[in-house]
This record gives structure tokens, C-alpha cells and sequence, in this order.
């Protein structure tokens, strides 16, 4: 196996994608958007439990993709669980950078978020796959969508 | 069958030959040996089409049918020369009949389009499968918008089978067009066109096929399959991309208007109005795909060339051999199991995504198609978001073959 895949596919991300934290549908939601990547056939919907100060209370989805989506997706839901929103926006466009950016550098980025971010880092080998960063990305441009209010996200 | 029964039906393709016309095979990818098995998505191009298409260029090129002089002349001839080859490719009556496109799709949106809008009204039946590609149920989508017609849609079994008597069932006096794939891109399946042609001749009904994944794997008759339309596209028959191929019988293509308007396509022009020419140039607005086309029969000659009882003595050794081989891998299953299939092989697996499994492949220099193959009322139909595909072609092996084997014993090992 190649080192890139050796990163892609690590026990933590193979763990996540097998047994899914959060993969339910929370009956007091107050906010959800339904993702979906076209190209792949991935699709999901992300459910939020927003409280009157902006706490994040619960967070779940449901849905099926591959392994990276869905690891990606439960690692988020264990991640924002008692964040703000204006934290999970942050931490989206964080995630973001270090998907897409070969300089992400996390010591540049809130000290908050520091461990959320070295979390998420185990994602950061989609870089060297450009057609999987759809795949790592969806959960949390639907969870995105659902914090603005929208109802549905496509990442094409 | 066991592996070497198979070897004992080596064919008479000269593969190793085949495989040096083709530069890209050749090509490693992250260092190993490149295995392509995505041949139905998009063929790989000779040599010669290659050349043909740079000596074209550097020598013969003009624009075609307007200039008086002796590039143009030249440039048009060999444009049209390739216009008598896909005729004979498909056995027309007449190059009359053959139109140039920019691919499959837009033959079949200009059939919808300039026959469809003419003679179709509200509440009248299009026929079409649940094997189709996007490219032959969207079209008629937009007419169902437009026009308010009905689609109805002849379903397979659960291998995949064509289930003709279904088909005839829905046929009734409402019924105005089958449109109907000759092989499913998606999971192989052949459906048996000359028949569904009669059946829907006995009410004088006439009849589509898409024929984009048979032209590459056999002979194709259009006068001994009675097809009124006929569409195939030019890379996946080892072509460039950028030219298609509509063929519609004479009286059809005479009774329809164009398709798009402007140059090349008139007879006439005034400020209050314009006269057609006759088919196929009537349908040919704008100057066309002219290297592409020579380019495409340049292919054509060189599939042919080969002979179709070779080309599909190998395809299906290899599409038997592969299915054997993938029979092997615990939790893998093959979507897709009619009795008539060309070489294209669909299969899931239980521990792995079709994405994931793509990338593992990928990094062993294994490049398959996985998702939904532009064919997502089908994967409902087998309620599959997606499935991974190997799909094979004139210059594959069984070395590619146990190649995707190897592979996947790494997507087991990495997800089992």
C-alpha cells in the first residue's frame, strides 16, 4: 500500500466510517440540510439542536457515502457537540483550508479550536486526493447550509 | 469455466500488437503499470487516429463545403469520406442518412428536439428502459415539460434482463417512439434491439437506440435491425471526442426541421426568411467537428480492421475470465448478470464504498469508473447509491484482469 493511502485510510477514519457516531435523526432538531454530492452519489442530512444562546446542543445525521464521507461526518458531529455556532462556522472554514491548502498551518488558527483542529488533522490526507476532498467536505458544507438556513447543499 | 478453459479459447486478436498502437498504455500511473478498464466512459486513441488527425491539421485543413479552393476542396472531401464510413460502419443505405453531431447526447436531444416538438403532442407515449443513461431519459424529460407526453419505462429483472414481454405490454395506440439502449452503459446488459424494433413495427411505431455501448463491442446493422434512429458517439469507439453520429432513416430526417439555425445548413437566406438544405446538412448548423470526424473514421477503420469476431472473442473471454477472477473475492457481488453481456463488469462489495474502492485501485495504477454511471433511476432500481465498474475494450488483458483482482484483495485487506 501506498504511504498517501496508508494516511487516507487510517484506523481512526476506518473506525468512523464502520460504526458512524451520531447516525441518527434527533427528534427535538431545530435545524437539518440534506447534502448531497452528485458525482459520487453521497448523500446525506445533518441535523442541529441550536439553543436559544446559540450552543450547539446535539448534533446527528443520517445518510450513507463512502468511508471518508462518512467518517468525516461522524467525526463532526462528536466535534461540534457543545460548540457555538459561530465557532462551527469557523471550524468549517478551518477544515476547509486544511483540505484543500498544502500551507494550512494549524499553529495560524484560533488556540480554541486547537483541538478540534489536531482532530480533524486525520482527514487532512484527502490533499493528496483531489477528488475525495468533495467526499471529506460534504458533512460539514451541509452542516453549514443548515446553521444559514438553507434546506439543500450540492458540492457540484 | 475454469481458468484454463478460458486459455483455451485465446483469441485471435493480436493484443500485444493492439496494445502498441496505443501510446498511453504505456503511461504508468504512480509508478505502476497502468491496467484501464474504463474503456465504456471513454475509449483510449490509436496512433493512427492520433496522426490523422495531426496530418489533417498540418496538411488538408480548411473549413469545408464553402471555399473555393483546393484546401477547402480537399478538407471536404476527406470530411465526407468519413461520412461514407460511418455509413458503412452501420451499414446505411445511404451517407445521406448519416449526420454529424457533437456526441450521443445531442443526437438524441436533436431527435427529441426537431422529430419530437414536430409530431409529438400532449398525453403520447415514449417508451424508453430502466437500463438507460441520463442522456436517454433527460431529453425526454424536457419534452414531458414541454409537450406534456408520457414516458414509460420497460423494465429488467433483477440479473438485468431485458423482460421483452414487459416491453410489449406497454406498447398501446398511445405509443408514439421506443427509445431504448442497444447495451447498458451501466451494467452490460444487451438488450435484444431487432426484436424490440419488430414488436414496436407492428404498430408502426418507430424506434431510437442508443447505441453509444455497442458500437464499440459489435456489428452493427441498421437496416438489418430495421432502425428508424440509430446514435453512437466517436471516443468510445477509440475516436476523439467532440463528433457523434446520428443515423435516421431518409424519409424520418426529410420530414423533420432543423435543428439549430445558421450557417452551413441553408439553402437560402433572406431578412424575412430561410430555406433549408436537404439531410444531412440541414442538421449540421455551423461549421462542424471537421478533424474529429476524420479522425472518427480513422477509428472506424481501425476497429474494423480487426474483425468483430475477434474483438468480441477477446471482450467476452475477458468479461468471463473477470467475472471468475471477481467471483473469487469474498464480499464482492456483481450487479448485473444477464445472459447477453457485453464486456462491462459492475460489482459492489461489502466492506468498501465504489469510491474507496476507486481510489485503492487508482493508486495500483487501476483505473475503473465508480458511482452512478449517469444512471441513477437504475441504481434506485437496485437500491445501490453506486457501484464501481470495469469495463473492457480492444487492447485489455488478462493481466489487467488479475491486475483489478489483485487490487481489490487490498480494498478487502484495507476494509475487510
Amino acid at each position: 500500500m501506498t504511504d498517501d493511502l496508508r494516511e487516507l485510510y487510517q484506523e481512526i477514519i476506518l473506525d468512523h466510517g464502520k460504526r458512524p457516531r451520531n447516525l441518527r435523526h434527533p427528534e427535538d432538531a431545530n435545524r437539518e440540510a440534506k447534502g448531497n454530492n452528485p458525482l459520487c452519489g453521497d448523500r446525506l442530512t445533518v441535523y442541529l439542536k441550536v439553543g436559544a444562546d446559540g450552543a450547539i446542543d446535539d448534533v446527528a445525521f443520517e445518510g450513507r457515502g463512502c468511508a471518508i464521507s462518512t467518517a468525516s461526518a461522524s467525526m463532526m458531529t462528536e466535534i461540534l457537540k457543545g460548540k457555538t455556532e459561530a465557532e462551527a462556522h469557523r471550524l468549517f472554514e478551518t477544515f476547509q483550508e486544511m483540505c484543500t491548502s498544502d500551507e494550512f498551518d494549524a499553529a495560524a488558527h484560533d488556540i480554541e479550536d486547537a483541538d478540534a483542529i489536531e482532530r480533524l488533522q486525520v482527514l487532512a490526507g484527502v490533499r493528496q486526493f483531489p477528488m475525495r476532498v468533495k467526499c471529506a467536505t460534504l458533512a460539514w458544507h451541509t452542516m453549514n447550509a443548515a446553521l444559514e438556513g438553507e434546506e439543500k447543499v450540492s458540492t457540484e | 469455466m475454469s481458468a484454463s478453459t478460458v486459455a483455451a479459447m485465446a483469441p485471435a486478436l493480436d493484443v500485444a500488437k493492439i496494445r502498441r498502437d496505443f501510446p498511453i498504455l504505456d503511461r504508468p500511473v504512480y509508478d505502476r503499470r497502468l491496467a484501464f478498464l474504463d474503456s465504456a466512459a471513454s475509449a483510449q486513441k490509436p496512433r493512427q487516429v492520433i496522426d490523422t488527425i495531426r496530418q489533417a491539421m498540418e496538411e488538408e485543413y480548411a473549413n469545408v463545403h464553402r471555399g473555393a479552393y483546393w484546401l477547402s476542396q480537399r478538407a471536404t472531401d476527406r470530411f465526407e469520406t468519413a461520412r461514407e464510413t460511418v455509413a458503412r460502419f452501420l451499414n446505411a443505405p445511404s451517407s445521406d442518412e448519416i449526420v454529424f453531431t457533437r456526441n450521443t447526447t445531442e443526437a438524441i436531444n436533436l431527435v427529441a428536439a426537431s422529430w419530437g416538438r414536430t409530431f409529438l403532442k400532449e398525453g403520447d407515449e415514449v417508451v424508453i428502459s430502466e437500463i438507460e443513461h441520463h442522456a436517454n431519459i433527460v431529453p425526454w424529460h424536457l419534452l414531458k415539460r414541454e409537450k406534456g407526453i408520457v414516458l414509460r419505462v420497460a423494465p429488467v429483472d433483477e440479473a438485468g434482463n431485458f423482460l421483452l414481454d414487459r416491453f410489449e405490454d406497454l406498447l398501446n395506440d398511445r405509443t408514439r417512439l421506443v427509445a431504448i439502449t442497444h447495451v447498458s452503459n451501466a451494467i452490460g446488459t444487451i438488450v435484444p434491439v431487432a426484436e424490440v424494433i419488430r414488436a414496436a413495427h407492428r404498430r408502426d411505431v418507430p424506434v431510437l437506440v442508443d447505441g453509444s455501448q455497442a458500437a464499440p463491442h459489435m456489428r452493427v446493422d441498421v437496416q438489418a435491425l430495421d432502425a428508424d434512429f440509430y446514435v453512437f458517439t466517436g471516443h468510445k469507439v477509440y475516436g476523439p471526442t467532440g463528433i457523434g453520429v446520428l443515423y435516421g432513416r431518409s424519409e424520418l430526417l426529410e420530414s423533420m426541421p432543423p435543428y439549430q439555425g445558421g450557417g452551413e445548413m441553408i439553402q437560402t437566406v433572406s431578412y424575412e426568411e430561410s430555406t433549408f438544405k436537404e439531410p444531412p446538412f440541414r442538421f449540421e448548423a455551423g461549421t462542424p467537428a471537421i478533424v474529429e470526424a476524420i479522425g472518427l473514421g480513422t477509428a472506424i477503420d481501425y476497429l474494423q480492421a480487426l474483425g468483430w469476431e475477434n474483438v468480441q472473442a477477446n471482450e467476452q473471454m475477458l468479461l468471463q475470465y473477470a467475472t471468475e477472477r471477481l467471483r473469487e473475492i469474498p464480499g464482492l457481488r456483481i450487479v448485473g448478470t444477464a445472459r447477453d453481456k457485453a464486456a462491462i463488469l459492475s460489482f459492489v462489495m461489502d466492506c468498501a464504498h465504489p469510491h474507496d474502492i476507486g481510489t485503492i485501485l487508482d493508486r495500483s495504477g487501476v483505473a475503473i469508473r465508480a458511482g452512478h454511471h449517469c444512471a441513477q433511476p437504475l441504481m434506485e432500481r437496485f437500491e445501490l447509491p453506486a457501484t464501481a465498474r470495469a469495463s473492457f475494450g480492444i487492447y485489455n488483458t488478462r493481466d489487467d484482469v488479475d491486475q483489478l483482482t489483485e487490487a481489490l484483495l487490498q480494498v478487502r485487506e484495507i476494509f475487510g
